[in-house]
């Protein structure tokens, strides 16, 4: 990004092609898929101001034209929904209880396996840790429900031992712990290869001196360790916050039968049940719209932030 | 090695760390473990230990012959193989010439055209007018609808591009000042020295097309189309019971409970055989990909 490719630039326009066709040729179809998937459907959310009806065409793009305009119509219906603004009350304090309970946790795990000395404990840890991570919230679900669901491990050794077990994966109560539960198990292991790769950077010379200077185990990992992941942390805490809008959306999508719409429905499952299974496109875009408008407005605040903080942040002009 | 200036660990310290270390890793394999025993238990064992198994006691094959005799999930596991193979291919051979196409600032239209990719990291598109866009091409009920619409994941394109970009100037310019294509150049030279990146692209791109599930449920009607994880979810979280052939062997069949856990085994298994090989890669092609990018 930093070289300036000057003297490339001189050349005329007919000059550089005759070079450069093959890098555009190259480009094309990645840029056709996005162009597609992405970007058509972006300009796509129009049907958020219409009355949008699938059968007044053919085709999707005869529809979108037929439909009428109904100006802000979406939104007011949307606004004036209940159960729209449960589900983002529900989204915004996953997120929240989410960064307080999971955020710290990859760190903790990190620090704790960088004081690991021997190399081949290491590994294998970390082998094991990173799995789930890779494994779909299908297999998740089916791991919880079949270590603590009411036909589970847990449940079938409470009964064998004359206690009746808890109610764990239906309980709207401990939803949210459940979710967190999960998100741990996914994601702790491989939240924490960010964290390791910034604590190898460390120069070991800084923890020499520090230990020179008489500061035992904790204050270097006060001093030292911690500063040392900071511009780290705050790069997450951006890209969280500007998702802050987003929680695991197959995780509760899955789950939102067994415990219910009060507590499992976020935002994203809210524009599912609302628009796809009821066929009600507009109104679903609304809210999608919504959602992406403030996801927008939240990434280029906590960019702004961090660029206050004196961090990198996520991009910047240069 | 502990360096001299490090105090040596208390015992309360060091058994402490151990056991916490102990108890994560235990907390992941307990569950793997447990559906491994279960889906290998006769059901005799599974009626002793009242349902799922935790210590075994001999190995009975007959759950993975059930699911693998034909029907459902033999079907969906085809399905799954066939979208992740090819999948996986698509997506490479999309993203590793965008990423190379794009590793050159100065050629024609690259700031443009790298902000038209990158610009999709901050717009989100949203459920409905993607669903409309992937339905109104014509793929619903076609696996491409399960490739196409995620064939191209612009934090990969963004971590190979890095990659490139990180490889030594010199050697490409004596390739081109030898009369070498771009197309020569990022297939002879290129690739060859990038082939940690690939695989863990390649290998993020593969389980992606493994675990997909939702796009199933939006996009795929027919049930013989079903995805491994979609027949998953179907019945063992929605509890519906698969459809296998073979059953008139006359054997007695094996318990559900072992089915749904030799499927909840075949689902983990390819993720599980392939990771390691990857995985001393990720610090390497990833992190230095993602810290630049």
């Amino acid at each position: 990004m930093t070289r300036t490719g000057t003297t490339r630039r001189r050349a005329p326009l007919r000059a550089r092609l005759r070079r450069d066709w093959p890098l555009l040729v190259m480009v094309l179809p990645g840029a056709l898929l996005l162009l597609v998937f992405h970007y058509v459907p972006t300009l796509g959310n129009v049907v958020a101001f219409q009355d949008y009806n699938p059968y007044l065409g053919d085709s999707a793009l005869q529809a979108l034209v037929n439909s009428p305009f109904i100006g802000l119509d979406n939104f007011r219906a949307l606004f004036a929904t209940p159960a729209f603004w449960d589900a983002l009350w529900n989204t915004l304090s996953i997120t929240a209880f989410q960064l307080v309970f999971f955020f710290p946790l990859p760190i903790a795990l990190a620090l704790l396996l960088d004081s690991v000395l021997s190399r081949r404990v290491r590994t294998l840890v970390q082998t094991i840790v990173y799995l789930p991570h890779f494994f779909s919230w299908v297999l998740v679900v089916t791991f919880f429900v079949q270590m603590l669901g009411g036909a589970g491990l847990l449940a079938q050794e409470l009964r064998q031992a004359g206690i009746s077990p808890p109610e764990i994966m239906t309980n709207p109560d401990t939803f949210l712990l459940l979710v967190t539960a999960e998100v741990v198990w996914k994601d702790v292991g491989w939240g924490t290869i960010v964290f390791l790769a910034a604590l190898s950077t460390i120069d070991p010379h800084l923890y020499e001196a520090a230990a020179a200077d008489g500061a035992g185990r904790w204050r270097r990992l006060w001093h030292i360790a911690l500063p040392g992941l900071r511009p780290v942390i705050v790069l997450l805490l951006i890209l969280r916050l500007g998702d802050a809008l987003s929680v695991g959306f197959e995780q509760f999508l899955l789950q939102r039968e067994a415990v219910g719409r009060q507590a499992a429905e976020v935002l994203d499952t809210f524009v599912y049940y609302h628009a796809i299974t009821t066929g009600d496109y507009g109104f679903g875009a609304a809210a999608g719209l919504f959602k992406a408008a403030v996801g927008l407005v939240l990434i280029l605040l906590a960019n702004k932030l961090a660029h206050l903080f004196g961090e990198r942040g996520v991009y910047s002009r240069s | 090695m502990r360096p001299v200036w490090e105090e040596k660990p208390g015992v309360a310290g060091q058994a402490a760390k151990g056991t916490v270390l102990t108890a994560v890793v235990l907390v992941v394999l307990v569950p793997l473990w447990v559906a491994l025993v279960t889906s290998l238990s006769s059901r005799a064992t599974i009626n002793a230990a009242g349902g799922l198994v935790f210590v075994p006691r001999g190995i009975d094959m007959s759950a993975y012959r059930i699911i693998f005799a034909g029907g459902q999930i033999s079907q969906a596991l085809w399905i799954s193989t066939l979208v992740t193979v090819c999948g996986t291919l698509v997506s490479l051979l999309v993203t590793i010439p965008a990423a190379y196409g794009l590793s050159r600032p100065g050629s024609v239209g690259h700031r443009g055209l790298l902000f038209f990719f990158l610009l999709t990291f901050l717009i989100y598109p949203g459920l409905v007018p993607s669903y409309l866009v992937v339905t109104g091409v014509g793929l619903k009920d076609s696996l491409w609808a399960l490739i196409l619409p995620s064939a191209i994941n612009v934090f990969n394109f963004v971590v190979v591009r890095a990659f490139f970009q990180g490889l030594p100037a010199e050697l490409l310019d004596s390739a081109r000042v030898d009369g070498a294509g771009e197309f020569r150049i990022l297939w002879r030279i290129v690739l060859p020295l990038s082939k940690a990146v690939v695989a863990v692209v390649g290998l993020f791109y593969a389980v992606g097309y493994w675990n997909v599930w939702f796009s199933a449920l939006l996009y795929i009607d027919d049930n013989e189309k079903f995805p491994i994880q979609r027949v998953l979810q179907t019945f063992i979280l929605a509890g519906q019971t698969p459809q296998t052939s073979g059953t008139a062997v006359g054997t007695a069949l094996p318990p559900t409970l072992a089915i749904k856990m030799a499927v909840v085994v075949v689902t983990v298994a390819p993720i599980a055989a392939v990771y390691p090989f990857v995985q001393r890669h990720f610090t390497r092609g990833v992190i230095l990909g993602a810290v630049k990018g």
